[in-house]
């Protein structure tokens, strides 16, 4: 069963910095699948990604669906923002990589879901207005062992949101 | 003696293909959108974008040959695009255009679509070097130092979104649908672009461009206001249009000052955007600038460009072999990136 637990990031700079630490518990194969709304701030979770990668800098793969990064652990930056339906994600190919030697990351992954592997790291980014309209919550749901290891630094980054 | 140049692209939504006579004069150019797919298929089409480009790519050359009235082996060479784009469409291209120059024993030339954008002048305007090209469409925002017919010198690219891609997220924002850079420039000619103050994103000396904060900005602004009536969209449109255009217009500009040329080029599908062709005329060539822009079906995606620079490639013998693979990023030489 998976599980999950919440913070607040109250800029870019935050959800860029969540982004980067959660590469510390990734490996070669993980997935993480990105789930918001325009503007939430998922490409900047990515640059984060990125950056723990030491990659170049990405930007935003909507137009092209898949950019890929090559490095010592390669970045699949997947945006399935123009695809109808998740037959087309199908269609893509999107195997090939998502279990391949690199990390995949997926904007607009809740079309897909159905398709991602056990173990696909989940995280939400959703607007905080009442704080910040900068501020975002980031969920984070997953397999239980290694979400208690994202939470122990997600905890010395940022304020855990309790439930 | 002429060259005769098959150019071949997939690298994203459109199936085209087109025939270039000497590099620059446009024989066929034939997109998919434009042909008859029901009449094909039997009323069957295929939804798919690589599904669509494998089962349209055949037809597509096949048209081009025609209009350009010649057969297969009257062509010297083939060119299709290797990136950056799809990887899974951008393979249809390519293993098509290997198996023709395989078949044919002709030669394979694979090339930058972002480059291409740029040669596509060649087949319309006599463009002196170097001039200074922006190259803006739903996936890209480049700006190029251009020196001669292969010499394409990266001095600036989008650190997030593409320009038109904040015009069409912007556009799904005030429920306009997708794509919907075409709407926000219907709407925004009834609309006032002082309305609302957007911010002018990355307004500094770099050559780099950043839409997606001004994205942000227009959501905050919906979010927090509201749509209240026709005449607020079309000042909206107008004003959000505007923060794009300027932005794009005056790193142009900023560009060809600081690399003192004398002639600017504006490509890729957004350079159909009414707007920025007004204010290339009102804010750069006034400035003493030429400004070059392809026609419509120059700019957006199509094979003409690919074959145009297909031939100076090719008369530059810069043959690729069979081992041409696709590539989804832009690929830059890291010494030719100044900004």
């Amino acid at each position: 069963m998976d599980h999950n637990f919440s913070f607040i990031v109250k800029n870019q700079a935050e959800t860029k910095l969540a982004g980067r630490l959660i590469t510390k518990y990734t490996e070669a194969g993980s997935v993480i699948a990105l789930i918001g709304n325009l503007g939430a701030g998922k490409t900047v979770f990515t640059k984060g990604v990125a950056e723990g990668l030491e990659l170049e800098e990405p930007n935003s793969p909507t137009f092209v669906i898949m950019k890929a990064y090559e490095g010592r652990i390669p970045l699949y930056h997947f945006d399935v923002y123009r695809l109808s339906e998740q037959s087309e994600f199908e269609e893509i190919g999107y195997e090939e990589f998502i279990y391949g030697d690199g990390i995949s990351v997926i904007e607009w992954a809740d079309k897909i879901l159905d398709v991602l592997p056990d173990g696909t790291v989940i995280i939400e980014i959703s607007n905080f207005e009442e704080v910040d309209e900068n501020a975002r919550i980031i969920t984070v749901k997953g397999k239980k062992e290694w979400l208690s290891l994202y939470k122990n630094m997600a905890e010395q980054a940022f304020q855990i949101l309790k439930k | 003696m002429k060259t005769l140049i098959l150019g071949i692209e997939s690298s994203c939504d459109e199936t085209a293909a087109a025939v270039v006579k000497d590099g620059k004069e446009l024989l066929s150019n034939i997109v998919s959108s434009q042909i008859d797919i029901h009449n094909i298929f039997g009323g069957v089409v295929p939804e798919i974008a690589s599904r669509k480009h494998t089962e349209t790519i055949v037809e597509v050359i096949k048209q081009s040959l025609k209009e350009a009235s010649i057969e297969l082996k009257d062509i010297d060479a083939i060119a299709v695009t290797e990136g950056p784009g799809l990887i899974g469409s951008l393979l249809i291209g390519i293993s098509t255009a290997k198996s023709l120059a395989f078949a044919l024993d002709k030669p394979l030339v694979g090339v930058n679509h972002l480059e291409a954008h740029i040669s596509a002048i060649h087949l319309q305007d006599k463009i002196g070097f170097p001039f200074i090209a922006l190259i803006v469409s739903g996936g890209h925002t480049n700006l190029y130092l251009v020196n001669d017919y292969l010499d394409f010198k990266l001095i600036g690219n989008t650190r997030d979104d593409a320009a038109g891609e904040a015009f069409d997220k912007g556009a799904k924002m005030l429920g306009l649908g997708y794509p919907g850079g075409m709407q926000v420039d219907k709407l925004a000619k009834k609309g006032s672009a002082n309305a609302i103050r957007f911010p002018r994103p990355l307004n500094d000396k770099s050559f780099d461009f950043s839409f997606s904060g001004l994205k942000t900005s227009l959501i905050n602004f919906v979010n927090k206001n509201g749509v209240n009536s026709d005449e607020e969209l079309n000042n909206i449109c107008a004003s959000f249009q505007e923060a794009i255009v300027e932005t794009l217009i005056k790193k142009t500009l900023n560009a060809a000052k600081k690399y003192k040329v004398e002639n600017i080029l504006i490509a890729g599908g957004v350079a159909c955007n009414s707007r920025l062709r007004e204010l290339s005329k009102e804010n750069i060539e006034t400035k003493g600038f030429k400004v070059f822009i392809p026609a419509p079906n120059l700019c957006t995606d199509n094979a003409a460009m690919i074959a145009a620079l297909g031939h100076y490639r090719y008369k530059n013998n810069d043959i690729s072999d069979l081992r041409l693979s696709p590539y989804s990023t832009n690929k830059v030489n890291p010494k030719s990136y100044t900004s």
